[in-house]
């Protein structure tokens, strides 16, 4: 890498490095989606062969868009943050090099383990255990890194973004190694320590918090940083982002139980999940507000910056799609929702609107100063890109609403006589045209990665081209 | 002491410690410190590197990132 690109006092190396992987990730992690969404309208398309069936396929793909695409932004914008918020150098450049590439060798590992149907059959968790403990390994050096960059800062207090950043990945390290606590029986096959419904919990304990901080409090910390980098002024109101951060960590931990409504959990167990999923609107939303207000003064700048644009439409996902899912957690709406692609549905709402958006602008805002740049390549290509990833999710969502509440009521319907109205597949084959609309928005997606990919190439080069030339001084 | 006991005492518990929160993050003495921490992003704004090239001053767009809004001037 050019010597002229490296920062006097900051590691922009690695974030760089984090930054090209989460735009590679993205991609392949989304074109996955593409293809598998492909796969539910023509079945055939999975070729007669196990590896690319759709259940081997379907954990690739979740795999590479949560933790390739998204925890390569969530490292790389964390190890920017946090040395910019605290002023200071990373802790060790050489065990954050070894976060990198040991995280592109997990996601590698990945790639390669999943079609040849290695699997604990854990969701979100499929990983075996020798990958696991290469995953907890990683982690842990990513925790040290992160923490010890915090605590040799010269600044006197610990900005808030930092606060979301260390709480995602400190529980993320607990949640981990707690759900893939396993018995090796062969390198790469394993029994869960946890037995029935014990394991079930445990599994959506994980499972839910990977949302809560995985995709939640992780990005938050993007989000309390970009938002008011791109817009130009602080935060909206500090002290709510501080009652924000403790509420939202309190409640988030007890509401996995609602993952198994009407399962063998106990019913106590289940209504607790429930209020507290309830609960969690309140510091959803108190976030989403303080983002949005963020923006009071400034709400002009949306017309011309299409960052800005990506920032604030994520905070509207985000909000949308945390009403949704206290809604979808009150049992009796579950009764209607669970197993349906309307679940499916609603995690898009969150992935694509509020996960991927958010990376997206931040993206856009960090690419250009990691490369010596004032601004992307292209602006307007910028701008293609948010219509394009806007109209692919609403595509993606109304339609999985539409099959979602059909399937629901379909599954449910009886006759006078108590007999069940339709077989399950007639609900399959009626979901067909919504499956059709879904595949259409992640193709929207899809290519407006693509345009994205193009922006950063020319962004890079063009840099490149220009540091050839003796650097001007600064004035 | 029965297990409605021990739940009610933990969300007293959990209420008065979300209380204690809210009241010290919106007291007075605290606001100083507020302030300071959330301009944080906005310290060192040499934004990024030393060498980056000029923003041209025809720009419209440049323009528009040197306004900082009537909260910063």
């Amino acid at each position: 890498m050019n010597t002229t690109l490296e920062h006097p006092t900051y590691n922009y190396k690695v974030v760089r490095q984090f930054a090209i992987m989460t735009v590679v990730w993205g991609i392949i992690g989304m074109t996955l989606g593409v293809i598998i969404a492909s796969e539910l309208v023509w079945p055939q398309l999975n070729l007669g062969l196990p590896w690319t069936s759709f259940g081997r396929l379907r954990p690739l793909h979740t795999n590479a868009v949560i933790f390739a695409f998204g925890g390569s932004a969530l490292m790389g914008t964390s190890y920017y943050v946090v040395q910019r918020t605290c002023q200071t150098r990373l802790f060790s450049d050489k065990l954050a090099a070894f976060t990198f590439w040991g995280w592109q060798a997990v996601i590698v590992a990945a790639v390669v383990s999943l079609p040849l149907g290695y699997t604990t059959t854990k969701e979100y968790a499929e990983l075996e255990w020798p990958i696991n403990i290469l995953i907890a390994v990683v982690w842990v050096t990513y925790a040290a890194v992160f923490l010890m960059t915090i605590k040799q800062r010269k600044t006197s207090h610990i900005y808030v973004a930092n606060w979301f950043y260390a709480a995602f990945i400190l529980t993320i390290a607990v949640l981990h190694i707690v759900n893939n606590a396993a018995i090796p029986v062969t390198p790469m096959y394993s029994t869960s320590i946890y037995a029935g419904a014990v394991d079930a919990m445990v599994q959506w304990w994980y499972g839910h918090n990977a949302v809560g901080f995985f995709l939640t409090a992780g990005f938050l910390g993007m989000m309390y940083y970009f938002v008011p980098k791109q817009a130009e002024r602080p935060v909206y109101s500090y002290r709510l982002s501080i009652v924000h951060f403790w509420a939202l960590i309190m409640v988030y931990m007890w509401a996995g139980p609602h993952h198994l409504h009407y399962t063998a959990l106990p019913n106590w167990t289940q209504s607790l999940g429930m209020v507290l999923s309830i609960i969690l609107l309140a510091p959803s939303w108190g976030g989403m507000i303080n983002g949005m207000m963020t923006l009071s003064g400034a709400w002009h700048k949306l017309r011309t910056d299409p960052i800005l644009r990506f920032l604030v439409v994520a905070l509207s996902f985000y909000g949308m799609s945390t009403f949704e899912g206290p809604m979808m957690a009150v049992k009796t709406v579950n009764a209607l929702s669970h197993y349906t692609d309307w679940t499916i549905g609603h995690v898009h709402a969150g992935a694509l609107g509020w996960v991927a958006m958010i990376t997206i602008g931040s993206m856009y805002h960090l690419i250009p100063r990691l490369f010596g740049r004032v601004q992307m390549h292209s602006v307007n290509l910028i701008a293609v890109h948010f219509w394009l990833a806007t109209i692919g999710t609403v595509l993606y969502i109304a339609s999985m609403w539409v099959n979602g509440i059909m399937q629901g009521l379909m599954w449910r319907a009886i006759n006078p006589d108590g007999t069940l109205m339709y077989t399950f597949v007639e609900a399959v084959e009626a979901s067909a045209p919504g499956y059709f609309v879904r595949l259409i928005g992640g193709l929207f997606w899809v290519t407006g990665m693509l345009i994205m990919a193009y922006n950063v190439y020319m962004t890079v080069k063009r840099r490149e081209a220009v540091s050839e030339q003796p650097a001007p001084q600064a004035a | 002491m029965s297990s409605g006991d021990f739940q009610g005492i933990i969300t007293l518990i959990l209420l008065i410690a979300f209380l204690g929160i809210i009241g010290w993050a919106y007291s007075r003495r605290r606001k100083q410190g507020f302030d300071e921490a959330a301009n944080l992003p906005f310290a060192n704004d040499d934004d990024e590197l030393p060498n980056r090239d000029k923003p041209a001053a025809s720009q419209d767009a440049a323009q528009s990132r040197q306004d900082k809004g009537d909260k910063n001037t």
